[in-house]
């Protein structure tokens, strides 16, 4: 990889009208008309010229990297690069080929972040970058399927069964560190206690001191984004809900968005509090489950049974109000499904508050642990420079002062109505995460409070029909930014829908910025990241 | 540090009677849609129409109910023109219809069961229901049911999710690695018909076509207690729900 060059990303308000014209002083590139005015479109014209561009829109004007969203048309392919200019709105690179066409150029080198959606990309769609280092055996993996399948491809029927269920016995790991002692320890997919996600790790070691280590992901892959084309909206919302159950209320609400943006629906006021209310029970839930499992990687069992009873406590209290306890079925296009009664909301706060009290006794209880202290101190160091070269969201990033929150910066719903704080730590460290973790549950708890107590009157659903169009729709998901983009074709059924998750963005941050630890400290850091395997493998 | 034995005293014990009373705190289940009469057999097929995935079956004039398909979309219950009956309760796990002859583990597995989870393409929810079996409000332990990393140790093999390609051959492996006698139980929707994900190039629709199944745990995620139903229906110390004699 490139030298890390260490820039702070402006604090302040990006001008985008100003950024966009400087752009097209610099670059050749056409301003595109948008059908929704929440994104800039440039369309780059010279193929050279794309990477140059990305590179000064990530390090020169301080954006945040969204994704990829490759895109096969008829005529052409159509690739996206989503940038978000702080506080000022997204901004879209666009690049459209001949669908002949099987290279474009590797952005990956000038933004890292970019490196495991083009690898993405290549697995497939089949389309090469020029001059990325490692293509190939990420999503398909080697054992099981060839190369050239490429999944994504309109051609593709997903409905039948493709692969031959042969396990390549000749297939070996990439091995990076090659030094005489130094072996590489699998771990996974079936490991941790036995209730773990199916990953599967590399750890490079020489002994004790893991160097790297190197997961390998995707075995929950569904083909989620592919398996909705062709489905009408109302089931492509089941798969957008199930795909990640636990931040399953931000991945529908996100879902929702984009296909409310396209129908230009105006979702009555009760339903958008509503959705920040349980976006917010959501966000609390989830951070309860994420101390649960460090307190748990560090085998302070006490800690631990407490955070668990009021993770489980949060569970019976969403299922009380909403019927569901991980939220499903609440979201609609144009609104809620349901809902709910001054009497259950009051049942709610006083959940809500309940559990925000246990968890500061149970923090202040921990902070004077020094046995645990000990082991999340200096844990897993993912520098401020590091964590903004690999463009990390949510809690992970904010612990290493790289705070991009969707909420604040990009405000959806009705976020900007709200006070809240966003908590920021400079050290990134484990104990860094666990603060921030607190922070935010904190902060949602309070929210749900504010909200409850404010909560207008009326209807909680307007009609949405879905219309021919395309749109993004983002959420700041408890572990940080998702974003659903999303085509509808004329019939009003999925042509493209990509989803791109916090998760995939922060296990590839993940590997990078964690090298050299101690073996026994691998659960730690891999609980203080709080990430989700199916989140990112969708 | 002697505040976490005085904290951990002072809570008291908060774990669940079940089985040996049933748990009625609310929220320990999302509870399921039952067979629902409906005036008419056009109302029923009416009723029948709101299910995505087609859980809902008519039958003359009553909706009948395949909960191993149900993915509690809600459509049938808030605010559904045709709503279905509900009914909290919990104790779900039932032969898998295509099992041969399920006959419950030994005597000696009632004080003792070891079990492995795998997660074959799970969403995170059913997976996150059997984590919370470990969890003090249930405790498991107190049953003599233990969750062990190696399949070597393992009676039964839980499987959560509807078996991607990917996970096939680990899934295989790590049933052929467990000693004899065995049980296979389906957890949730995924496993047992696929659910949202169906059978596709990447995903094997159920577990069913991959292993062979005794009990399924029906539910989108099933909830804590009903998970630990099949577990206690798998040793023989609970009956299955639907009726079928166990021998
Ligand atoms: S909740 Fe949804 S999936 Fe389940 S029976 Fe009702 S309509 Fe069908």
């Amino acid at each position: 990889m490139a030298v890390i060059r260490a820039t702070d990303p402006p604090a302040e308000r990006l001008d985008r009208e100003a950024l966009i014209a400087d752009l097209q002083r610099r670059f050749h590139c056409d301003v595109a008309a948008t059908e929704s005015g929440t994104i800039a479109s440039i369309r780059v014209t010279d193929l050279s010229e794309l990477r140059p561009l990305c590179r000064s829109l990530f390090w020169d004007a301080g954006c945040g990297f969204g994704g990829i969203v490759v895109e096969e048309r008829p005529q052409s392919w159509e690739v996206r690069y989503i940038f978000l200019a702080r506080f000022a709105g997204w901004i879209e690179v666009l690049v459209s080929l001949p669908l002949s066409a099987t290279t474009l150029p590797s952005i990956s080198a000038e933004v890292h972040a970019a490196d495991w959606h083009e690898r993405e990309v290549e697995d497939l769609f089949g389309l090469r970058f020029e001059q990325h280092p490692r293509l190939g055996d990420f999503i398909l993996h080697d054992q099981f399927w060839g190369e050239g399948l490429a999944p994504f491809r309109k051609r593709f029927d997903i409905s039948k069964a493709h692969s031959n269920g042969q396990n390549n016995v000749s297939w070996r790991p990439l091995l990076v560190v090659r030094d005489p002692g130094a072996f590489a320890m699998p771990v996974g997919p079936v490991y941790e206690g036995g209730i773990g996600e199916s990953v599967h790790f590399m750890l490079e070691t020489v002994g004790e001191d893991v160097l790297r280590a190197i997961p390998r992901l995707f075995f929950n892959f569904r083909a989620v984004e592919k398996i909705a084309e062709g489905k009408d909206v109302g089931q492509a919302l089941l798969l957008a809900e199930r795909f990640a159950a636990k931040s399953s209320f931000a991945h529908s609400l996100a879902f929702c968005a984009a296909v409310e943006r396209i129908s230009g629906v105006n979702v009555p006021l009760r339903a958008k509090q509503l959705r920040v209310l349980l976006s917010e029970l959501e966000r609390l839930r989830h951070h309860a489950g994420v101390i649960a499992g460090i307190c748990e990687s560090t085998a302070l069992a006490v800690s631990a049974a407490h955070a668990a009873i009021i993770e489980e406590r949060l569970l019976r209290a969403s299922c009380c109000f909403t019927g569901h306890r991980y939220l499903f079925g609440l979201n609609i296009p144009g609104g809620l499904r349901r809902d709910f009664t001054e009497q259950q909301c009051q049942d709610l706060l006083s959940a809500v508050r309940l559990a925000a009290k246990q968890l500061e006794t149970l923090e202040d209880r921990l902070s004077f642990t020094s046995s645990f202290l000990d082991r999340l101190e200096e844990a897993g160091v993912v520098a401020p420079e590091t964590a903004r070269d690999l463009n990390l969201v949510g809690p992970v990033g904010r612990a290493s002062g790289c705070g991009h929150d969707l909420r604040k910066e990009c405000p959806y719903g009705l976020y900007k109505q709200y006070e809240f704080q966003v908590p920021s730590e400079k050290q990134g460290d484990g104990y860094a995460r666990l603060r921030v973790l607190f922070q935010e549950a904190y902060q949602s708890g309070t929210l749900v409070g504010d909200l409850i107590s404010s909560l207008d009157s009326g209807p909680i659903h307007a009609p949405c029909q879905s219309r021919q169009g395309f749109a993004l729709g983002w959420v700041e998901a408890p572990i940080g930014a998702t974003l659903h983009w999303l085509r509808l074709g004329e019939s009003g059924l999925v042509e493209r829908y990509r989803i791109i998750t916090p998760s995939f963005n922060n296990w590839l941050g993940f590997h990078v910025a964690v090298e050299d630890f101690a073996f026994q400290d691998f659960p730690i850091i891999l609980a203080t990241f709080g990430l989700s395997a199916t989140e990112c493998d969708r | 540090m002697s505040f976490w034995f005085w904290n951990g005293l002072r809570r008291g014990i908060q774990t669940t009677r079940y089985p040996k009373s049933m748990e009625l705190e609310r929220g320990v289940s999302p509870g399921r849609p039952v067979a629902t009469s409906f005036k008419s057999s056009a109302e029923a097929e009416q009723a029948a129409g709101q299910c995505p995935v087609g859980a809902i079956v008519a039958r003359d004039s009553v909706a009948d109910l395949e909960l191993g398909r149900c993915v509690y979309c809600q459509r049938c219950h808030f605010g559904a023109r045709y709503p279905l009956d509900w009914k909290y309760d919990y104790e779900w796990a039932q032969i898998f219809p295509g099992a041969q002859d399920f006959a419950v583990l030994p005597k000696p597995y009632r004080k003792s069961l070891h079990v492995i989870v795998v997660d074959a393409g799970d969403c995170g929810a059913c997976l996150h229901e059997v984590k919370q079996l470990n969890n003090p409000l249930y405790n498991v332990h107190r049953l003599g049911i233990f969750f062990t990393p190696t399949p070597r140790a393992a009676d039964v093999l839980l499987v959560v999710g509807p078996v991607s390609e990917n996970m096939r051959v680990p899934l295989q492996k790590t049933y052929e690695a467990m000693p004899d006698p065995k049980r296979v139980l389906a957890v949730g929707a995924c496993a047992i018909s696929g659910g949202v994900f169906g059978r596709s190039a990447m995903s094997a629709g159920g577990v069913a076509s991959i292993l062979p199944v005794d009990l399924e745990i029906p539910g989108d995620p099933p909830p804590p207690l009903a998970i630990l139903h099949g577990l206690l229906v798998a040793t023989g110390r609970k009956v299955p729900a639907a009726g079928a004699q166990v021998s």
